[in-house]
């Protein structure tokens, strides 16, 4: 790979990604829109630039199954899904991260059917997000390349042991060209190193994984999986750091936009925040200062980070990609919420529903948002109604 | 009216936005009009008859046709269907899959429905791959072919479907080509009046991913090949096993009596109620 930034699909570089990782096995299922990235991935393991082992299995739950398999036996293991695919995925998601197999996975993130729909939207992640995976969300192809090389990196400390999952919006990320700097296998194998796994299946050292847990021990086994969960926060940021020093691109769990001046923000996942700086660059030139923050980290949710990118905020609109499916309000807007009511933080929170099943967002509903936002209506702290969120541009 | 005309307005749906999403030249426009000259023929009112799909190329058909017809998830039809067979058995039901629906993602409910014997109709159109994601691999794409995740060459071997089916369970199995058509008519025709779980598979051919390639040429070139290379049991059964090496059987496999899942659940009910004896 040159020097400098190359054009190139974003699902083209992610699987260039996990080549520089030096992925050991791939198994994964075709789904749109995650093709390319297993397709390349394959012709990548066929053509031995990446010595490693790759099986097109049957379908996502063989595929997520295998993975753990590998991961059990001590290989750097990747897969990727979309949608449904990340549904079938659903019971051994389970599995992996309980297991603490350090599997990466990216997930381009798609409309759950029915309808059935192959465009973008955060409902299939949204479904997964309490499986026990570290998530972390991204807002650009550059981001997804580097995102991939740091999660191996995050998945595999000994303080963490738990499987990441990538998040990349289908079609909107996944099938567009950027401009994305490479890093060198040099410095990308200096960044990280092989795989040294704590426990594998190995013959001469026998282990049991995924045994019994009775009830007196089930419970300590999840709490101990809860916390290693928890504490992987404090690595997500010791890896973001020093993948900042080494390649020159910083990440933070949390990060901001415009909001020193401003008292009004969104916060939103995934490719959606480069269209809200765009509508609050629009915004600003109408004299109106709005900011946003920017979750890159979703789990474990990073709370100490958000609650300081708050100060001083006194409107919230959360952007959601997903229905609440029967509750009061969006997934990531109960945590927000949550989060500011237990902290007494007094901020009026709104939350709005946008882009489902890959339907266009635009500045000008940010700026729709912004209005209903500063509405009298909008200000009420209790909410009279089941529905607590507006779905922006829904017809009917 | 001609025939075909008088077909077309009968069961193609008129509120739907035609062309259809298939390539010019797939096979599956050809399987369906075989599908509904065959329904036509059993005098099956449109009502009665439901068509499940799963997800693909293949998976689309449903939405085209004037039936009850559901539209289900990849590799789940089956099992849907099943659930509709259960619910009301006087309905016809014909389950549309393509191989990956049919023996990949859903092949665990292949062969239980066969074992099983339910009442459903499997039409599955076979063209070795993953049409509608972009040409990856399928189950059945043959050893040392290429796909887009076996760009090389494919290193596994080929499920053969009818054999499948034949093994695990099914009371009727034939199969045909899309270069077939009548074939495919007469099948269809002799799968729907049987009772229990029945297969047909089609041969069809993705030209448009797998024949690109593979260099198998044109849609017609491929057709050619379908007719260069099956033979129909009959004359298969008077060919030496070395002429029969690069070659597939078409006709009906296997059609034979089994009792069928709902005539032996029912016998079991009236053993449990005592109103018959064991």
């Amino acid at each position: 790979m040159k020097e400098g930034k190359t054009g190139i699909e974003v699902s083209i570089a992610a699987s260039i990604a996990a080549k520089l990782a030096r992925v050991e096995v791939v198994a994964a299922y075709p789904i749109t829109p995650q093709t390319h990235i297993v397709e390349h991935l394959s012709e990548l393991v066929a053509n031995g630039e990446l010595d490693a082992s790759y099986v097109n299995v049957e379908s996502e739950h063989s595929a997520m199954s295998a993975c753990c398999g590998a991961s059990a036996a001590g290989a750097r293991t990747f897969t990727s899904t979309s949608a449904q695919g990340m549904e079938l995925m659903h019971e051994i998601l389970f599995i992996a991260s309980a297991m603490r197999f350090p599997i990466v996975m990216a997930a381009v993130n798609r409309a759950l059917s029915s309808p059935l729909s192959i465009w973008g939207d955060h409902s299939d992640v949204m479904a997964a997000r309490d499986t026990g995976w570290i998530m972390l969300f991204c807002e650009n192809g550059q981001e997804v390349v580097d995102s991939i090389i740091m999660a191996f990196k995050i998945a595999e400390d000994r303080r963490v042991l738990l499987p990441v999952m990538v998040n990349l919006d289908g079609f909107s990320l996944s099938h567009v060209i950027e401009p994305i700097e490479f890093p060198s296998q040099e410095k990308v194998d200096a960044f990280l190193p092989p795989y040294d796994p704590l426990y594998t299946l190995h013959p001469d050292k026998p282990v049991t994984m995924g045994a019994y847990g009775m009830p007196e021990l089930y419970t300590e086994a999840k709490y101990a999986q809860e916390m290693a969960l928890i504490d992987s926060k404090k690595v997500v940021i010791e890896v973001m750091d020093d993948f900042g020093k080494r390649f020159g691109r910083s990440y933070k769990p949390v990060e901001t936009y415009n909001t020193e001046k401003a008292d009004t923000v969104f916060i939103a996942l995934g490719s959606i925040n480069e269209n809200i700086k765009t509508a609050i660059d629009m915004l600003k030139e109408e004299g109106r200062e709005v900011g946003l923050i920017h979750l890159r980290l979703f789990r474990p949710f990073p709370s100490d980070e958000l609650i300081a990118a708050l100060k001083g905020v006194k409107r919230v609109a959360v952007i959601e990609r997903a229905m609440p499916g029967g509750a009061m309000n969006s997934p990531l807007f109960n945590e927000i919420s949550s989060l500011v009511h237990s902290n007494s933080m007094g901020i009026q929170l709104n939350n709005y529903i946008v882009g489902l099943g890959g339907r266009d967002v635009n500045p000008e509903d940010f700026h729709g948002i912004i209005d209903d936002m500063l509405s009298p209506e909008a200000k009420k702290e209790t909410p009279k109604e089941e529905k607590n969120y507006r779905v922006i541009g829904v017809r009917g | 009216m001609a025939e075909i005309t008088r077909l077309i307005h009968e069961y193609l749906r008129h509120d739907k936005k035609f062309p259809h999403v298939w390539c010019p030249g797939c096979g599956i426009g050809i399987m369906l009009g075989a599908l509904i000259r065959a329904i036509d023929k059993t005098g099956y009112s449109k009502d009665d008859i439901v068509l499940v799909s799963g997800i693909g190329c293949t998976g689309r058909l449903p939405v085209y046709v004037d039936f009850n017809t559901l539209h289900t998830t990849h590799g789940r039809a089956l099992t849907f269907a099943t659930g509709i067979k259960l619910a009301k058995p006087r309905l016809k039901v014909i389950v549309i899959m393509g191989d990956g629906d049919a023996v990949a993602i859903g092949g665990n409910h292949f062969i239980h429905a066969a074992r099983r014997n339910i009442d459903l109709t499997a039409i599955i159109v076979n063209n070795n791959v993953y049409g509608m994601t972009g040409g990856q691999y399928s189950p059945t794409t043959p050893y040392g072919m290429k796909s887009t995740t076996t760009i090389y060459s494919n290193v596994e071997h080929a499920f053969n479907i009818s054999e499948l089916a034949v093994t695990a369970g099914a009371v009727f199995v034939g199969r045909g080509t899309v270069y077939h058509a009548k074939l495919l008519d007469s099948l269809m025709e002799k799968a729907f009046a049987k009772v229990g779980f029945s297969v047909v598979e089609i041969i069809s051919h993705c030209h448009t991913q797998f024949g690109r390639l593979n260099r198998m040429g044109t849609a017609v070139e491929m057709m050619q090949w379908q007719r260069d290379h099956s033979v129909t049991v009959e004359k298969a059964a008077q060919m030496k096993a070395e002429e029969l090496k690069d070659k597939f059987k078409i006709g009906v496999l296997v059609d034979r009596e089994l009792p069928a899942y709902q005539d032996e659940y029912e016998k079991v009910r009236k053993w449990a109620k005592g109103t018959e004896k064991r």
